[in-house]
């Protein structure tokens, strides 16, 4: 082996660090500035060290709204993914209606956010709105506006209507690239429907899972303009979450110290959780070689 | 156990054929015996694709039957079927361990615990795949995802047909007779009719006691390789099988004399009658390159022939000749030396078929 | 034209590809490489082309140094593995594509593409796409695009593994008669000895990226110049055993003693491998000097109009190959043959120093 060293190569990945750094690296070493800076304006700050991020980690408004991150986040994605699981298995595999079926499952994926919270704001009136208006009729006191209970169901409700076809088409193309063989040999080996979900099926969907569950994870933890259309965070707190108790602090208050703290405490959650899901999945992939031995 | 009957078989993917081209399995009877070691050996786009998937349940014929041991099963769906299949490539059941994807077809018809350990260390021991039975099926090579894939129709004591298809694709040349071996010794000790559909000469003769040679959607001849090889029943199988394929001449009587176009062909008299005798314009000699007798100098018999090219294959060299318009190929052996310029060719009677209409007439020169 | 590569490296992160590979390609030779998987033949075939560019070395087309030009000002062109083919254009369109590039003339586009397309046995499929068509009248449709522009250098890079054994048998004989009528230099890649045999012309045998022999085709097969390439090109593999030249005798890993010959008393004592030939094995006694073995047969594999009998006893494995279709038992015993005047004789690293004398000596 005659290697030939030298370092030419690194001049190659300098136009992607560039463009990284104006992208990522400076604003988020900004808000880290802010951070640990108290402004009051632009001639005027102190270094305050680690207080904002105390304080933030201290404030039981910003705990509360941790929590009802975490249990939006997690109920959707207990919802969504078993659901868009079930339409991708009975959605139809060939023929015209496999097309119509898979325009009709995209629809709700191209309406933006804010759109989506109008079209729910106007869906839910007990005045004009289709469901308001039948839930009343039915006899059940449905408002939104003074019920946390309504309000949450139907945020869920909302994001799993919008979120829900982007799980279904990404296991359906998970599915659709199982060879024929395989269903063939499970029906020699007279598996049952639900080994040849659980044996075939399932496995064969783990990586487009990982995709989906990783996207739908940062994208509920992150959500904000369809609450904030709908319900404004409101009956009182009950459907503020993180993005939008941050938005208020650092726009409405003008607190920016806080805020940044609070941003970077947001990131690391995110970063964090992400973390967790990929690699317990991964790991759940692995063969265990040390049981070989 | 199972013998596999297709009874006046023929099937068409479309709804209302008309021609025979129309048909991708023309109008058929065949009968696969009990524990016979079977090809069903054919070029791409012959029928023989369709005619597995009817055998294993996944395709109803348009007409004719098929019967498992006298019983009709066309509209029976694979899992009803006694069979078992071995694709192109591996099936495996990627998160399950070795021994759990052995174990899966006896537990889906809930066989006790103790019973499949049996069967499956059974299976396991005679595919030598006992070392790798707690690993994850997804790691293994390719060879012995294939081996679990047999082992999984292995295991059944209901299985009587494994069907495989074109089982060796994706392993590495130098396993290959390896795993023939394997294959061959499984049909040995396990009383199995095994059907193995290829487009591969050498896979089909290697495995098979008999083979089917499938060409436009029929067999055209169900023989042992050395059949198939020394008198091949009909113009394709001469073709297909050996490498290179049969020398066909067409051919009629003039003067008394056998004639290839201009060329006069040294024929004994019983075949002279019998192309004499030919009621159809179609009539062809058939010999094997092998069998043809070359010789550098005139001898008596000898039709001269061009010789344009020798290609040396090591162990045997092929001669590219010319006799009248016909381009011949001959064989001769390592020690013989080719001829150069011109060459005297000799076709033993014994060597030479007659084709009439594409099928072979026997001629009882012997 | 000629080519040649001159004391060629290729490097790729540290990986060595290609080692000190010495090449000279006559105009108009058809030339085969063999090798198995990643022994470096279609890095070779790349450098060939331009496609990428040697670590170490020079690349000479007529004697003019083309090492750093790019593929696109040599006058190369490349047939693959897969039908590559342009999906959306008709096969004439395909063929004539290369020419409309280099802005040939409308008249002289027609009747070049009708003479190879004819030449290829395509000339009924012209109007047709490239996917309606069967998979040898695709690589057809490949190869005439890669014809019809008169290159200097015709790369082809293992063209016929997707096809089944009757079509690539005619394709060899094609290729033969297509290329003794041009002048330019064809390079054909194959893992197949046999057919490297069967495509005639030279052949360079390549292993770990190290050119081991290259000459004319028949002569590398039977006048190998050590150990490595004839294992490398035989088919079935050539059976190699261990033995010991003593005085009077020769004895195969110690247990089996036969007395010396004319053929090998030449050889000093020593240790030998010693190599026989498939085909030179036989199931009957062909000359006085053979050596009888008792055996066990592992499998017959058939081939149509060959044999090859794999069998093995408790000092050696053996592969023969028959003539003809022979059934055997698996565990049949049988009775080799063994003749000790076509033996190879390599010395302890690994050269050739016995090719036996019906092959013209040593």
């Amino acid at each position: 082996m005659n290697k030939v060293y030298n370092n030419r190569a690194w001049w190659l990945i300098l136009p992607m660090l560039l463009l990284v750094a104006f992208s990522a690296i400076i604003p988020l070493m900004t808000v880290v500035n802010y951070s640990v800076q108290d402004v009051f304006d632009a001639n005027t700050r102190f270094f305050t060290g680690t207080e904002w991020f105390r304080e933030m980690l201290n404030d039981p408004a910003l705990h509360a709204a941790l929590l009802r991150q975490f249990a939006f986040s997690l109920t959707v994605l207990a919802i969504e993914v078993p659901l868009g699981i079930g339409i991708a298995l009975i959605m139809p595999k060939k023929g015209w209606q496999a097309s119509a079926v898979l325009i009709l499952v995209t629809m709700p994926l191209l309406i933006p956010w804010n759109v989506v919270g109008s079209i729910w704001q106007i869906f839910t009136r007990g005045d004009i709105g289709l469901m308001g208006w039948s839930l009343r009729e039915l006899g059940y006191g449905y408002n939104i506006t003074a019920s946390p209970v309504d309000a949450w169901a139907t945020i869920i409700l909302m994001d799993v209507w919008h979120w829900t076809p982007l799980i279904a088409l990404l296991c359906y193309s998970g599915l659709r690239s199982i060879p024929d063989a395989y269903y063939q040999a499970a029906r020699i080996d007279r598996a049952s429907k639900w080994s040849v979900f659980r044996y075939i099926q399932l496995p064969k969907l783990t990586n487009v899972l990982v995709i989906g569950v990783l996207l739908r994870f940062m994208h509920s933890f992150m959500i904000y303009a369809e609450p904030f259309v709908l319900t404004g965070g409101g009956p009182g707190n009950s459907t503020t979450f993180l993005s939008q108790s941050l938005t208020t602090m650092a726009i409405g208050q003008q607190d920016l110290g806080p805020s940044a703290a609070f941003s970077l405490i947001y990131f690391l959650i995110i970063l964090l959780v992400s973390w967790v899901f990929y690699t317990a999945i991964m790991n759940m992939q692995k063969d265990h070689k040390n049981e070989e031995a | 156990m199972a013998e596999i009957t297709l009874k006046s078989l023929a099937h068409s993917y479309l709804a209302t054929p008309a021609s025979p081209e129309d048909y991708a399995i023309r109008e058929m009877n065949h009968v696969w015996h009990q524990g016979g070691a079977y090809a069903l050996l054919g070029p791409s786009g012959c029928g023989k694709s369709t005619l597995l998937n009817i055998i294993s349940g996944l395709l109803e014929p348009s007409s004719g039957d098929v019967l498992f041991d006298g019983e009709r099963v066309n509209s029976l769906p694979p899992e009803a079927r006694n069979i078992a299949q071995v694709f192109q490539f591996p099936v495996i059941y990627d998160t399950m361990t070795v021994y759990d994807n052995l174990a899966f077809p006896l537990r889906n018809v809930k066989t006790p615990e103790a019973r499949v350990r049996e069967r499956v260390m059974e299976v396991a021991d005679v595919l030598e795949l006992t070392g790798q039975l707690r690993r994850k099926a997804k790691n293994l090579t390719a060879d012995e995802k294939q081996k679990v894939s047999m082992g999984r129709g292995l295991v059944r004591d209901d299985v009587s047909a494994i069907l495989f298809d074109e089982p060796l694709t994706v392993i590495d040349p130098q396993l290959k007779w390896k795993l023939r071996r394997k294959l061959k010794e499984i049909h040995q000790r396990f009383n199995l009719t095994m059907v193995y559909v290829t487009h591969d000469q050498l896979e089909a003769s290697t495995f098979a006691d008999k083979i089917a040679v499938m060409y436009e959607g029929q067999v055209v001849q169900f023989g042992t390789p050395r059949e198939l090889f020394e008198r091949p029943n009909h113009t394709f199988v001469g073709y297909f099988i050996g490498s290179p394929g049969m020398n066909f001449l067409e051919v009629s009587t003039r003067d008394d004399r056998v004639m290839a176009g201009e060329t006069p062909i040294a024929v004994g008299p019983r075949l002279r009658e019998a192309v004499a005798g030919a009621r159809s314009r179609n009539v062809k000699l058939g010999i094997r390159p092998e069998f043809i007798e070359v010789s550098g100098e005139p001898v008596e018999g000898g039709m001269e022939a061009v010789v344009e090219h020798a290609q040396d294959l090591g162990t045997y060299s092929i001669l590219y000749l010319r006799l009248g318009e016909y381009a011949v190929k001959a064989r001769i052996e390592e020690d013989q030396e080719p001829p150069e310029g011109r060459a005297y060719l000799r076709f033993p009677d014994n060597h030479v078929g007659l084709y009439v209409d594409e099928y072979r007439v026997e001629t009882n020169h012997e | 034209m000629s080519l040649i590569l001159e004391n060629i490296d290729r490097v790729v992160g540290g990986a060595t590809h290609i080692e000190g590979v010495q090449l000279e390609l006559k105009p108009g030779s058809f030339n085969v490489l063999l090798g198995r998987t990643l022994s470096g033949k279609t890095t070779l075939m790349r450098l060939m082309a331009g496609l990428d560019a040697p670590t170490r070395g020079r690349v000479l087309m007529d004697g003019e140094d083309v090492t750093g030009r790019s593929v696109r000002q040599r006058n190369v062109s490349m047939v693959y593995q897969q039908f590559i083919n342009y999906p959306g254009l008709s096969v004439y369109d395909n063929i004539a594509s290369p020419l409309k590039l280099a802005k040939v003339e409308r008249r002289e586009i027609d009747r070049r593409v009708r003479e190879i397309a004819e030449m290829l046995h395509i000339e009924h499929l012209l109007a047709r796409l490239p996917l309606e068509l069967s998979g040898g009248q695709q690589q057809r449709t490949a190869m005439g695009r890669a014809l019809v522009k008169d290159a200097d250098v015709v790369l082809f890079d293992e063209p016929l593994v997707n096809l089944d054994y009757k079509l690539r048998e005619e394709f060899r004989e094609e290729l033969r008669a297509v290329f003794s009528e041009r002048n330019c230099i064809a390079v054909y890649a194959t893992t197949e000895p046999a057919e490297a045999l069967a495509l005639g012309g030279n052949t360079a045998v390549l292993h770990e990226g190290r050119l081991l022999q290259y000459g004319r085709t028949e002569d590398v097969y039977h006048r190998p110049r050590d150990i490595l390439t004839a294992e490398m090109f035989s088919e079935p593999p050539i059976n190699i055993v261990r033995g010991i030249i003593s005085g009077s005798e020769v004895t195969f890993d110690k247990r089996l003693h036969f007395p010396l010959n004319d053929e090998l008393r030449s050889l000093p004592p020593g240790e030998y491998r010693f190599g026989v030939r498939a085909s030179h094995l036989s199931l009957t006694p062909r000359a006085k000097d053979d050596i009888e073995v008792k055996m066990t047969v592992d499998l017959a594999e058939i081939s149509g109009s060959e044999t090859f009998l794999h069998v093995h006893n408790d000092l050696f494995n053996m592969t023969v190959h028959l003539e003809g279709v022979h059934e055997f038992a698996v565990d049949a015993p049988v009775t080799l043959y063994f003749p000790t005047h076509k033996v190879y004789a390599f010395d302890r690293q690994g050269a050739v120093v016995h090719i036996p004398t019906h092959l013209g000596g040593i």
